[in-house]
């Protein structure tokens, strides 16, 4: 509750709050406004850098961050052990559709707050036995949302108002412990629940294709990160490849994330292994299994974090610690389903 | 034809989706029924994924809600919130949902077992999109096992709405009006909800199932309808495109 008022006070509102929940970040528009004025890069200059600079410079200890793709589907694998080999501490999370990203949060003990509409779980797969003890012993502080809920405060920030009014969560626990506000409808006076703006500190989405001022193009579904990308104040890209910029403007239809909401672009081929990358790769079942399988002891889970994560430069290496080249060529195959 | 649990709860599940509606599922048994209900009953029912993926030919079952099978072939590759504010607007008729806890009026928990939400006993993965479906889609199903643990009188979290505290609540809440749980599918009968109440109702029971069984796995008073009939089991078309077609490594019906 701390949180949510030290908002307010600032600006002298009164909210009732139906839910019990912290509010996490500030969904104040004009604050957001005025960063994006300020600190947004409107110049078309090439931003391509290194994981490692990238998180070095982008991400700080404490700062709230959000994760492209679903868990593990097009996720930011890349940057997500970088962060973790960096030992950056204390991120506040957006829970959204989370399950192998929270798992490697989890593993370097980065996260200390996480807005939780899907968490601890790896859907058919099973539930990550150190998620799940990070947040049964309460290190993990947690408000609860739901999917819908955080895809439209990502919305209500892509859209700049601080707010959207919504029709779930209500009459439930998950309202109760949310950082919500019940409102009615002023023309119909329908009951509506409110839900704050979400603008994540920093922003981390992989994709199919970006060329190195940051426009990007992602084939399949979208997910969250059209929104997601549009109110990160800052946005750091991973890209199976670097393409010239005739590329993109060749078929500006698929263009979702344009330059100027990108500050970071870095072409990390097989960037969101061990998950599914639609059209490239399948999600390494065998290795997802094997996270689950070594967590359940904490010292072979040692062991395989230093081997996949700790023991490595960069993710190249990691990927040379699952069978390189000709693993991911299988996973390929089985994306595309050919027939052998 | 010989069937395990699992084969008739998914059986049974997939003659309640009807052609030419949209139906909003996960993976396992509910993305398992809506195949074998397009193979079977409905070929125009339009499947949809919550990640985006829009009238997808499944070539296998997805393993996650986001993965590339759930928009194979698809119609449209979409996103999280188009699918979701379709459900708000009022256009997906039915959902499918599964959870650790369900009481009387289909409230369901996903979230935690305990009564400390700052330290639960057992932490779960929470709502997802589930509350979501049940808030907007018109009719909630759940595929489930039946025991007392399950089915009981108070759940620690109510995770997900079904008809909340009974007739009303919903509309009260702020929900909109006219949705809700409508089955309940276990391994040991059908219930669907009592108009006047909304509390679970038994309206057929599967062969060879004894009522008292019924009874002694459930943790509160269940209703029984007036025409309480015996479920029709599996069809040999049902279990052969169920096995060879919809699930033929068994991912979902092995496991029973």
């Amino acid at each position: 509750m701390d949180n949510f008022y030290k908002f307010n006070k600032e600006r002298n509102v009164t909210y009732s709050p139906t839910g019990f929940g912290k509010i996490y970040t500030d969904p104040d528009a004009d604050k957001a406004r005025e960063y994006f004025r300020d600190q947004k890069p409107r110049k078309m200059v090439e931003k391509t850098t290194s994981v490692d600079q990238a998180v070095k410079d982008l991400i700080n200890d404490g700062d709230y961050i959000g994760i492209g793709g679903f868990g593990a589907n097009r996720t930011p694998v890349a940057v997500l052990h970088e962060v973790v080999r960096q030992k950056k501490k204390s991120l506040g999370l957006a829970g959204h559709t989370a399950t192998h990203d929270f798992q490697i949060l989890v593993a370097g003990n980065c996260v200390d707050r996480c807005d939780a509409a899907y968490i601890v779980g790896l859907e058919a797969r099973g539930l990550s036995k150190i998620a799940r003890k990070a947040v049964e012993s309460g290190a993990i502080d947690i408000t609860e949302w739901t999917n819908a809920a955080l895809t439209w405060r990502y919305k209500a920030a892509a859209m700049g108002v601080s707010f959207l009014p919504v029709r779930c969560m209500l009459g439930t626990d998950t309202e109760k412990y949310s950082a919500s506000v019940e409102m009615e409808c002023p023309f119909t006076g329908a009951k509506y629940l409110a839900v704050p703006a979400l603008y994540p500190d920093v922003g981390i989405i992989h994709v199919h294709r970006a060329d190195v001022y940051g426009n990007c193009q992602i084939d399949g579904i979208m997910i969250a990160d059209q929104d997601l990308a549009r109110a990160s104040r800052r946005l750091i890209i991973t890209t199976e490849r670097l393409v010239p910029n005739e590329v993109i403007r060749r078929d500006p239809s698929s263009t979702v994330i344009p330059y100027f909401l990108v500050d970071a672009v870095i072409e990390v081929p097989y960037g969101g292994y061990p998950g599914n990358v639609a059209y490239e790769y399948f999600s390494d079942e065998a290795h997802l299994r094997d996270w689950l399988q070594a967590e359940r002891d904490p010292d072979t889970f040692a062991e395989f974090l230093e081997r996949h994560i700790y023991g490595v430069k960069d993710f190249n290496g990691y990927l040379e610690t699952i069978g390189g080249l000709k693993r991911l060529q299988e996973l390929s195959i089985q994306e595309n389903l050919i027939e052998k | 034809m010989e069937y395990n649990d699992m084969e008739l709860m998914i059986c049974l599940a997939s003659r309640y989706l009807e052609d030419n509606s949209i139906v909003v599922v996960g993976t396992g048994a509910p993305c398992a029924a809506a195949m074998l209900s397009q193979k079977v009953y409905s070929p125009r029912l339009m499947i949809m994924f919550e990640a985006g993926g829009i009238g997808p030919l499944l070539p296998s079952m997805p393993i996650s809600v986001g993965d590339s099978r759930t928009f194979y072939r698809a119609l449209v590759a979409g996103s999280m919130p188009e699918v979701m504010e379709t459900c708000q607007r009022g256009l997906v008729d039915y959902t499918f949902l599964g959870g650790a806890q369900i009481d009387q009026f289909g409230n369901i928990n996903s979230t935690m077992v305990g009564t400390d939400h700052k330290n639960p006993k057992v932490r779960f993965p929470g709502s997802g999109g589930a509350n979501d479906l049940a808030s907007f889609c018109w009719k909630t199903m759940m595929i489930t096992p039946q025991d007392p643990k399950r089915f009981t009188e108070k759940i620690d979290f109510i995770t997900t709405p079904g008809y909340l505290t009974g007739p009303g609540a919903r509309e009260e809440a702020g929900l909109p009006p006219d949705s809700g749980p409508y089955k309940v599918i276990t391994n040991l009968c059908v219930i669907g909800f009592d108009d006047d109440t909304k509390r679970m109702q038994v309206e057929s029971i599967h062969p060879g199932i004894e009522k008292e069984k019924i009874i002694e796995n459930t943790g509160f008073e269940l209703l029984w309808a007036d025409d309480l009939s015996v479920s029709d089991p599996p069809s040999d078309e049902e279990l052969r495109c169920l096995r060879e077609e919809v699930d033929p490594y068994r991912y979902i019906i092995g496991r029973s």
